[in-house]
């Protein structure tokens, strides 16, 4: 929130000013008020892997994370480039590979890799539209600095936060959006039903039938499927729901079947038909891909689109960039050694404490070393790990990134933060002014995923 | 609407109703080891018989104690008719068709689960009881509150209405059979202190006890007793009074669906022409026992045929 020179940074000015009047006992409550909101409405996830398996909370800190609307636009710019680049590399990997025939991808990358889908080879969706939903995780290392660390083309989450953290702020202060001019995010269950609507199959007439295809109540991110349903107006389907029938996925309602035109699925690729992925997959839908090659149903997003978020790809995003859109990338990517490059390796085994180093395919935090704070017998595991088969890992720097302040009980701390943006993709590119903020809670800590401690922040764009 | 939701509504109303039933139950136990005429743990195996949980019970208890008996009845897990089970299995319904109830009816539900789960975390205390069941008819009430008066009466609100009402008629059937002896004309010739007694639990278990005053003017007599919890269409909790909402919430249904008549339709007419001619009379004359028995049976069948209709599974 402030300059090196102890001022509040500009657009942090009115906030700090109403900041310095507040008691702390009050802001105190405040906090406690905001896990009750969350806990009564049952805004909540589950952990995998914990024997209690309760819902959890996660932690929600009061203090917004605010952004002018400058340097907004600036990174929005850069979200736009890469989204549709993202799409037309989608689009390129499954129909003519110029990019791999032109030498800036090596092939065995793509064809080898576990998110690359035969089955999509030659397949133009509807619309022409693959990544409709995209998240990409942003960190910012100073003014007008941002670096992309992942983007999320799958089945990006954490979008009911960025939503339910906005009201949640301004049911409980609504003073601060009349001091501050802040942009609306809660358009964004219309606009992503309208997003959705507009990519309907051809074949589709009269007014496009949505659902939201969730993998039902255990799963961690069920709130969030209700939620998007709920706001949308349309049917939360599970698997079981759903079956082909005269060439088109029909839900099965107490007046008989009825046929889905577009569905916004939140279940992963290898589950999404059994007959086609994973046999012993009860999530899916037998038979779906069929009707989606027939042109009968939309999906959202395409199958295979990970092999666009893949983190081995993703040191191949600038090259990426410029090879479709013909120009630099605006946002930048963070540094990358591949590991399976023997000389990559070298270095990050030998400087290990000072890289943060991921697994290929993993997500969530997990299967992932923090060079700096590791210990000395973890670095060492991990290395061993890094030998057996360094194809599996990339490595990164730890960025200087820059702090947020969070509320604690004595006062205001600085924490890392990473900001994801919401970008919805149909015949034009829609960039939700705002995102979810997710904050490192321990200090010092730089991971800030929800199922290894991290929390949330509600995340303002200011008007001009 | 999608079968799967109208399943999920319809139960999560039973298990509702069936929480707040098991309440009542157990309310009406612990007033029977209050009062001298029957003090024995014995008495506790009659309402595990109306819970329809005794045979499960002797599975994970040697004895029969009051101690044990009621934890069974309000917290055991690993009994589906728990309190706590049915709470939790009417939450998790709740979560599953969310997209249909409002925002006050599923908050309603979802702060019964926060709450009861936490005073029922740990073994229960004797004297904590009253409060507790007390809690625990008072949260199935805001439920039924939050969804009456904020729902829209369409196809939704009938789905959970029903299962509500099938719910609670199979409840009065059983708690009445358990204690079907006492209210036979050979054995309640004269309302002797310890019929006066069995009757005000059955009462007292259906929250009647005043009630039934009012509708029969004081004395307690067999007949009455159990023509009010069968035939008596003004008491919200008689097998005529369920019928009668069951079939005009089915009704509604039909009328929605453009006059579409399912089998179930003519099973709900017909249970409720039996109980809107049927006498008092004429039932114990056939036998009480029998007349129920036939009754639950019914009643199940009602509802496999609702759910088979309304295409709640596969």
């Amino acid at each position: 929130m402030l300059t090196a020179e102890n001022l509040p940074r500009p657009p942090y000015k009115d906030y700090h000013e109403w900041y310095a009047a507040q008691d702390t006992a009050h802001l105190i409550r405040k906090t406690q008020d905001a896990e009750n909101i969350f806990r009564k409405t049952g805004i909540t996830f589950a952990v995998y892997g914990h024997a209690d398996s309760s819902e959890k909370l996660i932690p929600f800190d009061i203090i917004p994370r605010i952004i002018s609307a400058r340097e907004w636009r600036k990174l929005a710019q850069g979200i736009e480039q890469r989204v549709l680049a993202l799409n037309a590399f989608l689009d390129d990997i499954y129909h003519k590979q110029e990019i791999i025939k032109a030498g800036r991808i090596p092939r065995e990358l793509i064809e080898r890799n576990v998110a690359f889908l035969p089955e999509m080879i030659g397949f133009k969706p509807p619309g022409g539209v693959y990544t409709h939903i995209v998240g990409t995780d942003i960190v910012r290392t100073g003014e007008d600095q941002f670096y992309v660390l992942e983007d999320n083309a799958r089945t990006p989450s954490g979008v009911s936060y960025m939503l339910e953290n906005r009201e949640t702020m301004m049911q409980m202060f609504p003073e601060l959006f009349t001091l501050n001019k802040v942009q609306r995010v809660e358009d964004y269950p219309r606009l992503l039903r309208q997003s959705l609507a507009a990519v309907a199959p051809p074949g589709c007439k009269g007014k496009p039938r949505v659902a939201v295809l969730t993998p039902g109540i255990y799963n961690s991110a069920y709130y969030e499927h209700s939620f998007l349903a709920d706001q949308m107006g349309v049917e939360l389907v599970e698997g079981s729901d759903l079956r082909v029938l005269d060439g088109k996925v029909q839900m099965r309602t107490t007046r008989g079947y009825e046929a889905i035109d577009v569905l916004y699925r939140r279940v992963d690729d290898d589950f999404l038909d059994p007959l086609t992925f994973r046999s012993d997959s009860a999530l899916g839908v037998p038979g779906i891909m069929d009707v989606y090659r027939a042109g009968n149903i939309t999906i959202a997003n395409a199958p295979g689109t990970g092999i666009s978020d893949d983190k081995a790809i993703y040191s191949y995003m600038p090259e990426i960039v410029e090879f479709y859109t013909g120009r630099k990338a605006l946002l930048e990517n963070v540094p990358t050694w591949r590991c399976s490059e023997p000389d990559s390796l070298q270095y990050v085994l030998d400087n290990i404490a000072d890289l943060v180093i991921k697994e290929v395919h993993g997500s969530g935090g997990y299967g992932m070393l923090v060079g700096p704070t590791a210990t000395k017998k973890e670095r060492a595991d991990f290395a061993d790990k890094l030998r057996a088969k360094p194809g599996n890992y990339i490595a990164q720097p730890t960025l200087a990134l820059s702090t947020v302040p969070i509320f604690v009980n004595k006062g205001v701390a600085p924490r890392h933060v990473d900001l994801r943006p919401y970008v919805l993709v149909s015949d034009k590119v829609k960039i939700i002014p705002g995102g979810l903020t997710r904050v490192a809670l321990k200090q010092g800590s730089l991971v800030v995923n929800s199922s290894q401690g991290g929390g949330t922040k509600d995340t303002w764009v200011l008007e001009d | 609407m999608l079968g799967r939701t109208a399943n999920g509504l319809y139960w999560m109303f039973r298990y509702i109703e069936r929480a707040e039933n098991i309440a009542r139950l157990v309310d009406a136990g612990l007033r029977v080891s209050l009062t001298s005429a029957g003090s024995s743990d014995e008495d506790w195996h009659g309402v595990l018989e109306s819970a329809g949980v005794r045979e499960a019970y002797s599975e994970v208890h040697d004895k029969m104690t009051a101690a044990d008996a009621v934890d069974y009845l309000l917290r055991d897990r690993t009994n589906l008719s728990s309190v706590m089970s049915c709470i939790e299995a009417g939450r998790n319904n709740a979560r599953m068709v969310r997209t249909a109830l409002t925002r006050e009816t599923w908050e309603a539900t979802n702060e019964a689960w926060i709450d009861l789960k936490a005073r029922m975390s740990r073994k229960l205390k004797a004297a904590d009881l009253p409060e507790l069941i007390g809690v625990i008819k008072h949260r199935c009430g805001l439920i039924r509150g939050a969804f009456h008066g904020s729902m829209l009466r369409n196809e939704i609100y009938n789905f959970a209405r029903i299962g509500t009402f099938i719910e609670r008629a199979d409840n009065t059937a059983r708690i009445l059979d358990v204690k079907y002896y006492v209210l036979l004309p050979s054995v309640s010739q004269v309302g002797s202190a310890l019929d006066n007694f069995q009757w005000e639990s059955i009462l007292r278990s259906v929250s009647a006890h005043r009630s039934y005053g009012w509708v029969y003017d004081g004395e307690y007599q067999a007949a009455n007793i159990a023509d009010m919890l069968i035939l008596q269409v003004q008491m919200p909790r008689s097998l005529a009074y369920c019928y009668e909402k069951i079939v005009s919430n089915l009704r509604y249904l039909s009328e929605d669906y453009g006059g579409e008549r399912l089998t179930a339709h003519d099973t709900a007419d017909a249970i409720r022409t039996m109980l809107k001619r049927g006498s008092v009379t004429e039932i114990m004359d056939q036998g009480l026992h029998e007349f129920l028995e036939d009754f639950v049976y019914r009643n199940n069948q009602l509802s496999a045929e609702i759910s088979d209709g309304y295409r709640f599974y596969q």
